[in-house]
């Protein structure tokens, strides 16, 4: 994901869909109520950006130098402040997104943290123009300058209908008389009763609309403040490039690792067991003439030795690749896995033909995990597992309703974060103590055939 | 008896051939290739094939869909199945028709020709063979959830050697006891699990493996 855009990360939370209407008007008041905020937050926004332009402006007589370092930090608390209402506000909204779906949260990425304060001789000033010269704080001051007038605007815009609508609803019906003649309420002239209740109707409607309207706005300033505040487009690249090259340090680090278990594997297993076998092989045949009967037991002993290698061979190829996974790909293999499970592990898969090697590969040694953890702690008797393919990524999701409490930071789930980390892949564990525990994996990947649906998936 | 091979590796191929023909079994195909082998199979109906799981074109499990592929069309024609290795889910698919005459071995067994060949038999004459990794593995899951929990150890030793379809004579060899002694703790297991004893040893296989899967 590169571009400065909103992100939408999907979160392990279930969808609030069908809420009982009492609670809906709720969260829609709460919304409301965030509405007010951002539209007076706006003021002190403003007052931010004033701070800033008048440190600006006071650079050539030298207090500017003094000035610009706290209103720059204002402003970027500010705007820190518009980032989190951002992603705490949208968690549950109901998905208005292209990727609408489970509860969606709008994350803004960062800019860089403000140039650190230096300390000796020339500090400040060396502060204030390394200020100048950082782009993220320059986003910060285009986004004051543009919030009041567009953001806090739309923000206004259900507060307006709400309270209009509430004034012809509420507060009309007892005072119309008093307001003489000339007094219309949106397109109805009030001067009867019958049209008094019409404006009532009228402003029961506008208030509707404002509720209704909330949720979506506060989502579109979401967009909006993530359009004007995400990270600038290089600080993006330098984070992507920080990622790669950690992921790439630890794909090698893993392979290292892997081949040295290889080779520690064959050189314990098989080879000393096919050493062992010619010493043996050839005690025999010197047995052969003299003491037959010590000979023909010596090579039994052969043959259990060739076994033992090829059960040794046998584990480590199991072990690098499952064969079913290579004959069958990932549905089979998992369908595989809980066979050999000793939980009941119910598999559905809905995956379109194969996906890449690498994937199916990361997503079965992530299943088998899951499932061990499972089996281990979960104490549940029952796992279902689902796999799916949408929105060009596997998505599989492994769920036990055993006693949850799962810690996130275990080895066993650190180690499959860092194996999903090169694919872009993401690990979301939801186990509240008591359970139920559900792990979802995605791993952004295309599936071997044509795909039928045209969804662009981008959020 | 007549026998048809599918085996792509050459040494191991013409080896199998003629350890079958020692043991009176004519050879009237040996194929290296799944599509030849359904062919084969539908055409010269054998009294047995020996089918190793892993064929050309795809050298994924071509082996095993001719087989399946084959007994679809001809019930219970009796394939014992060969494999570098064994995986439960390919067992179940084997198992899945209950119809027997099938089988599902590790190629080491083949070096063990007596069993093997007994195998091959055992397979031909409408029973079924199991290897005991699979049955390793059934056991160690059955263990766990604890639905054989009831049995001694020496009966779950019977119920072992029972699974892999061996007959009550090869238990009581195997196990250093009496065939009676067999068919008692036979009883006994059957009395525990609530499985529907059978006379026929073949039926009694299957409902001891279908007891096992669940």
């Amino acid at each position: 994901m590169t571009g400065r855009r909103v992100g939408m990360a999907a979160q392990g939370s279930t969808r609030p869909g069908n809420r009982g209407t009492w609670a809906r008007i709720r969260s829609a008041a709460v919304d409301l109520g965030r509405c007010q905020l951002l539209s007076l937050a706006a003021f002190a926004v403003t007052g931010a950006g004033g701070l800033v332009i008048g440190a600006l402006l006071l650079l050539p007589v030298g207090v500017g130098f003094l000035l610009l370092p706290p209103a720059a930090t204002a402003l970027r608390n500010m705007s820190d402040r518009y980032r989190r209402w951002a992603a705490a506000w949208t968690e549950t909204g109901a998905g208005t997104g292209p990727r609408a779906g489970a509860g969606e949260r709008a994350v803004i990425s960062p800019p860089q943290p403000l140039p650190p304060r230096h300390t000796g001789r020339g500090g400040l000033r060396r502060r204030t123009l390394a200020i100048l010269g950082d782009a993220g704080f320059w986003h910060d001051l285009r986004w004051a300058w543009a919030e009041p007038w567009t953001g806090a605007l739309l923000a206004a815009v259900p507060l307006a209908l709400v309270e209009y609508g509430l004034f012809g609803a509420v507060v009309q019906p007892f005072v119309w008389r008093l307001l003489g003649d000339g007094n219309w309420y949106a397109f109805v002239l009030v001067d009867s009763t019958p049209s008094m209740l019409a404006a009532l109707l009228l402003g029961l409607a506008f208030t509707a609309a404002g509720l209704r309207l909330a949720p979506v706005v506060l989502r579109l300033h979401a967009r909006w403040s993530g359009r004007l505040l995400a990270a600038p487009y290089t600080t993006e690249l330098v984070r992507r490039i920080e990622h790669l090259a950690g992921s790439r340090a630890d794909v090698l680090d893993v392979q290292a690792a892997e081949l040295r278990r290889i080779e520690r594997d064959l050189h314990d297993g098989a080879q000393a067991r096919l050493v062992s076998l010619g010493m043996t092989l050839d005690e025999a045949t010197r047995l052969l003439d003299h003491d037959p009967q010590a000979a023909r037991a010596l090579l039994q002993e052969v043959r259990a030795t060739s076994q033992r290698a090829l059960q040794d061979l046998r584990e480590l190829v199991h072990g690098v690749l499952p064969p079913v996974l290579a004959d069958r790909g990932l549905g089979d293999a998992v369908r595989s896995l809980a066979l050999d499970s000793h939980l009941d592990v119910h598999v559905e898969a809905a995956l379109p033909g194969r996906l890449p090697a690498p994937v199916e590969s990361a997503g079965y040694f992530a299943v088998a995990e899951l499932l061990a953890n499972a089996a281990k702690h979960s104490g549940a008797p029952e796992v279902r597992i689902h796999l799916s393919h949408t929105g060009g990524a596997l998505r599989v999701t492994v769920a036990d309703d055993g006693r949850g409490g799962a810690d996130p930071g275990g080895s066993g789930l650190r180690g499959l974060r860092r194996r999903l980390e090169p694919f872009d892949g993401t690990l979301v564990l939801h186990s509240p103590r008591g359970g139920p525990t559900t792990a979802t994996l995605e791993i952004p990947c295309a599936s071997s055939l044509p795909k039928t649906s045209a969804s662009s998936g981008t959020g | 008896m007549r026998v048809v091979l599918a085996e792509d590796l050459c040494l191991l191929r013409d080896g199998l051939t003629r350890t079958l023909q020692d043991h009176g079994f004519d050879v009237i195909a040996a194929v290296d290739n799944g599509p030849a082998l359904l062919r084969t199979l539908i055409e010269e109906e054998p009294d047995v094939a020996v089918v190793d799981i892993r064929l050309p074109p795809t050298f994924t499990d071509e082996g095993l869909q001719a087989a399946l592929a084959a007994r679809r069309s001809r019930p219970a024609l009796p394939v014992l199945v060969l494999s570098q290795y064994v995986d439960q889910l390919y067992a179940h698919e084997l198992l899945a028709g209950g119809q027997g005459a099938i089988g599902y071995l590790l190629k080491d067994r083949i070096t063990h020709t007596i069993q093997f060949v007994d195998a091959v038999r055992t397979v031909a004459a409408g029973g079924t063979v199991m290897d005991p990794q699979v049955i390793a593995r059934l056991l160690a899951r059955s263990d766990a959830r604890g639905t054989t929990a009831e049995l001694t150890p020496r009966e779950l030793d019977v119920l072992r050697l029972m699974a892999e379809g061996r007959s009550n004579a090869a238990v009581a060899q195997t196990l250093f006891i009496s065939e009676s002694a067999v068919a008692k703790h036979t009883a006994a297991i059957f009395t525990k699990l609530r499985i529907e004893p059978s006379a026929d040893d073949n039926r009694r296989v299957l409902a001891v493996l279908a007891y096992l899967k669940r």
